[in-house]
């Protein structure tokens, strides 16, 4: 008895939308409240932040302490999932080490991402040394679209006229904490630039918005807000399109391949339930991807077709390569200055309180574009981990008595230790500019499915000279910065043996380039608009349609871009073959 | 604190109580509430898996009542109470420990090894195990393993089992109410960040920074 069978739902929507994350969750705003009828499809659970946070509680009430064991940025924090993923492997090519971090919940990884919301610049939009390909649209094109998720979505920093860090509309910034004081009074000397930070919490009344409260200063970010103080998809944008009454979500829901009629036109997607295993079949007049750069790429070779016979929108081959990951290298040690410190709340929030913007000329360095620095410290919750390592410290700086003392120890004497080191730990991340490559990719590995049968991603992606000359400078410049404070770094000082620390490809989680845009449809699979050349009613609006990325990170052009993008399928909704 | 009790401690502040009233509202969820979602009810935002891990690692026993009790011995040799705050053990840590290696497997083998390096050791100098041992031959084999940089030779062993144990001492302590009071954290609560406060800026001359 064959018992397989495929639900087809009767309904064809104006459009479908793969994923509920930063892409997702625009697309699907823009189009509800402009009328649309649309289904979105989440491959995760419901997720509402006001409900799910695990904001405000203590770590005793976490049997590990909040540890890591079983969510990479520990048990608190809001994103489902992580590197790995039960029954869900992905596969590496030519030692290649790429790390895939994938959150399967209603707004994905913005419910737990660092709110470090920076725009590129001008210069990263159209290169000035020649090295990689320019975007098919400049700064000035994507501008208003930045301003309008600024207003609607809120932001604070501060307007600086640097030419490549482009200024928003921001609220008022946090004030520094006193660690972050003695950082800009270092970078004085040092000659690195500090500015107040850019993050999308909201440190004012966000106006005109009655869904969501001001930020009250828990700094805890990473497990989502309650109030909706900070941006998630889930909060901000796909409950909110919910409401409209035109937007539907399917959790659960993880989409197979796009369907395509004879004549190459997308008609559809098809998706399996998660929890029953049941295959169903939707369809729509316009498919719009958000299911994150490498999934949407996956996505798209997946949909083979005789009329796309190497992958859907992939005619020029492009689809899965071209992919960059931020680089990343960090350091970390103390401040003995901050020992025995006066205790007062200094959670602050839980974005950046101030950031160092690339500030060096490159004609002066080994290596090309830049990065920015993200700074941490202060005097935050305890939680699993804490006092880790205090061999490693309380033998460096004399004790109460004015003696230097052993390292390690026990008892009373060492109990104290701990109390004299709280809030004196500063740490210091590099993100920076990786370089878009062909060679960098993801595609199908023949050989292997997930638990639904759905073939795998292979990675393969190598760090070049230019990447590990950037970490190389990173480091230097936070031993210096370390140095100018009087600061003792705990954390080890990496040399070329493992690069100088630059982190696996995928590790800072904010891949980006697979299905990249651009002018020439053999060059690119992604018009200007984001829709591709091969399939004029299907558009990509997470990262995949990064040409190149700058240093900064890539919500806010996700958000930018996907606003672009649904705007422009409503003003073109009648020339889409949209019977 | 409880869910109830955090959104009440957040409605002490400024903000607008319509959300707070739509917060402390059950089912505000949408329709498509899924049965992978229901079946978590009971702990709102963690995954179905999660909750029946935990519960099974709970379910289980790792070590020994002798090697727990040795771990007392140890933990609240490392961190004591004195004046300020109680011991580990009056904080709960070998309950702490406990569970960790059972969530954190490679530290069962560190820790079992551990132990039994540290009897075998007493055994050798004292005839008694460690916990047995009287609390000055305690005193003299912590110090031979308790600074890693006057180690002697022999003893690398037991400096990686006692730095591996005040550490699991040190995030089990600081980490419980009793610890956290301890150490003055006084974050967690819904507040307004106006900055570092003046006495602060004036004791490290950073007013104008």
């Amino acid at each position: 008895m064959n018992e397989f069978q495929i639900k087809k739902s009767d309904i064809e929507y104006d459009a479908i939308i793969v994923g509920s994350g930063a892409g997702g969750g625009m697309a699907g705003y823009v189009l509800a409240n402009a009328g649309q009828k649309v289904l979105m499809l989440e491959a995760g659970a419901y997720f509402d932040p006001r409900l799910d946070a695990q904001q405000l509680k203590w770590p005793w009430e976490s049997p590990r302490r909040g540890a890591g064991t079983v969510r990479p940025f520990g048990d608190f924090d809001a994103a489902y999932g992580g590197w790995e993923l039960e029954g869900e492997p992905y596969t590496q090519k030519n030692n290649s080490d790429f790390a895939w971090f994938r959150s399967r919940m209603l707004g994905g990884r913005t419910n737990h991402w660092g709110r470090i919301s920076l725009r590129m610049g001008p210069h990263d939009f159209k290169c000035k040394d020649g090295l990689t390909d320019d975007w098919p649209i400049t700064y000035a094109d994507i501008k208003p679209f930045y301003d309008k998720v600024d207003r609607l979505i809120g932001i604070y920093g501060t307007v600086e006229g640097i030419e490549n860090e482009p200024d928003g509309i921001f609220m008022a910034p946090p004030k520094p904490r006193l660690n972050e004081l003695f950082i800009k009074k270092a970078a004085q000397k040092t000659g690195v630039k500090v500015i107040p930070g850019r993050g999308s919490v909201l440190t004012e009344a966000l106006p005109g918005n009655k869904d969501r409260a001001p930020c009250f200063y828990c700094g805890q970010c990473g497990r989502s807000c309650k109030v909706y103080g900070d941006f998630s998809s889930s909060s901000c944008l796909v409950i909110p399109a919910i409401k409209t009454g035109n937007l539907t979500v399917i959790t659960n829901a993880m989409v197979r391949e796009v369907l395509t009629g004879k004549d190459g036109h997308a008609t559809g997607v098809s998706y399996v339930d998660k929890i029953d295993l049941q295959e169903h079949q939707v369809r729509a007049k316009v498919v719009i991807l958000g299911a994150s750069a490498c999934e949407s790429a996956r996505l798209l070779l997946n949909s083979k077709s005789v009329a796309h016979p190497n992958g859907l929108a992939n005619s020029s081959n492009v689809v899965g390569r071209y992919l960059h990951d931020s680089t990343g290298a960090s350091l970390r040690g103390f401040l003995p200055q901050l020992m025995d410190r006066k205790r007062y709340n200094e959670d602050g929030v839980g974005s950046v309180h101030i950031y160092s913007p690339w500030w060096l000329d490159n004609k002066k360095l080994d290596f090309p574009r830049g990065y920015h620095i993200e700074y941490g410290g202060g005097m935050g919750m305890p939680g699993y981990g804490f006092g880790w390592g205090i061999e490693n410290m309380n033998g460096k700086v004399p004790g109460k008595d004015g003696k230097m003392k052993e390292a390690g120890g026990y008892g009373a004497a060492l109990k104290d230790d701990y109390r004299r080191f709280f809030g004196s730990s500063i740490g210091m991340a590099g993100r920076g500019t990786a370089i878009a490559k062909a060679s960098n990719y993801c595609e199908i590995d023949p050989g292997v499915v997930d638990k639904y049968g759905i073939p795998v991603l292979r990675f393969n992606y190598k760090w070049a000279n230019e990447e590990i000359k950037q970490a190389k400078h990173m480091q230097e410049t936070f031993q210096e910065m370390f140095h100018a404070m009087g600061g003792i770094v705990t954390s080890a000082i990496h040399g070329p043996e493992n690069n100088y620390g630059l982190e696996a490809p995928g590790k800072i989680i904010h891949e980006v380039g697979t299905v990249r845009m651009g002018d020439d449809p053999k060059k690119s699979a992604l018009n200007k608009w984001c829709q591709a050349h091969d399939c004029k009613n299907l558009f990509v609006v997470d990262a995949a349609p990064f040409v190149q990325q700058g240093d900064k990170n890539a919500t806010w052009t996700i958000l930018a871009l996907s606003m672009r993008t649904a705007e422009y399928i409503l003003s073109q909704k009648k020339k889409l073959n949209i019977s | 604190m409880n869910r109830r009790e955090s959104l009440k401690a957040i409605g002490l502040t400024a903000i607008s109580t319509a959300v707070l009233l739509e917060a402390c509202k059950p089912g505000a969820a949408t329709k498509e509430e899924t049965a992978g979602t229901v079946k978590d009810a009971a702990q709102p935002g963690r995954e179905a898996f999660e909750i029946e891990r935990d519960k099974n690692l709970h379910a289980t026993q790792f070590f020994t009542e002798h090697e727990l009790a040795t771990i007392t011995v140890l933990a609240d040799m490392i961190i004591p109470a004195d004046t300020k705050s109680g011991s580990a053990s009056e904080a709960k840590v070998p309950d702490f420990i406990e569970f960790i290696v059972k969530d954190i497997p490679r530290y069962q083998t560190p820790m079992r090894g551990g132990l039994k390096w540290l009897d075998l050791q007493c055994l050798n100098r004292y005839q008694k195990n460690f916990r047995e041992a009287s609390p000055a031959q305690q005193t003299e084999m912590a110090d031979d393993i308790a600074y890693p940089d006057k180690v002697k030779p022999g003893m690398q062993q037991g400096v990686a089992f006692f730095s591996l144990m005040r550490d699991l001492t040190a995030s089990g302590f600081f980490t419980t109410e009793m610890g956290i009071k301890d150490l003055g954290y006084l974050g967690n609560v819904p507040n307004k960040w106006a900055g570092v406060p003046a006495d602060v800026l004036q004791q490290y001359g950073m007013e104008d920074v």
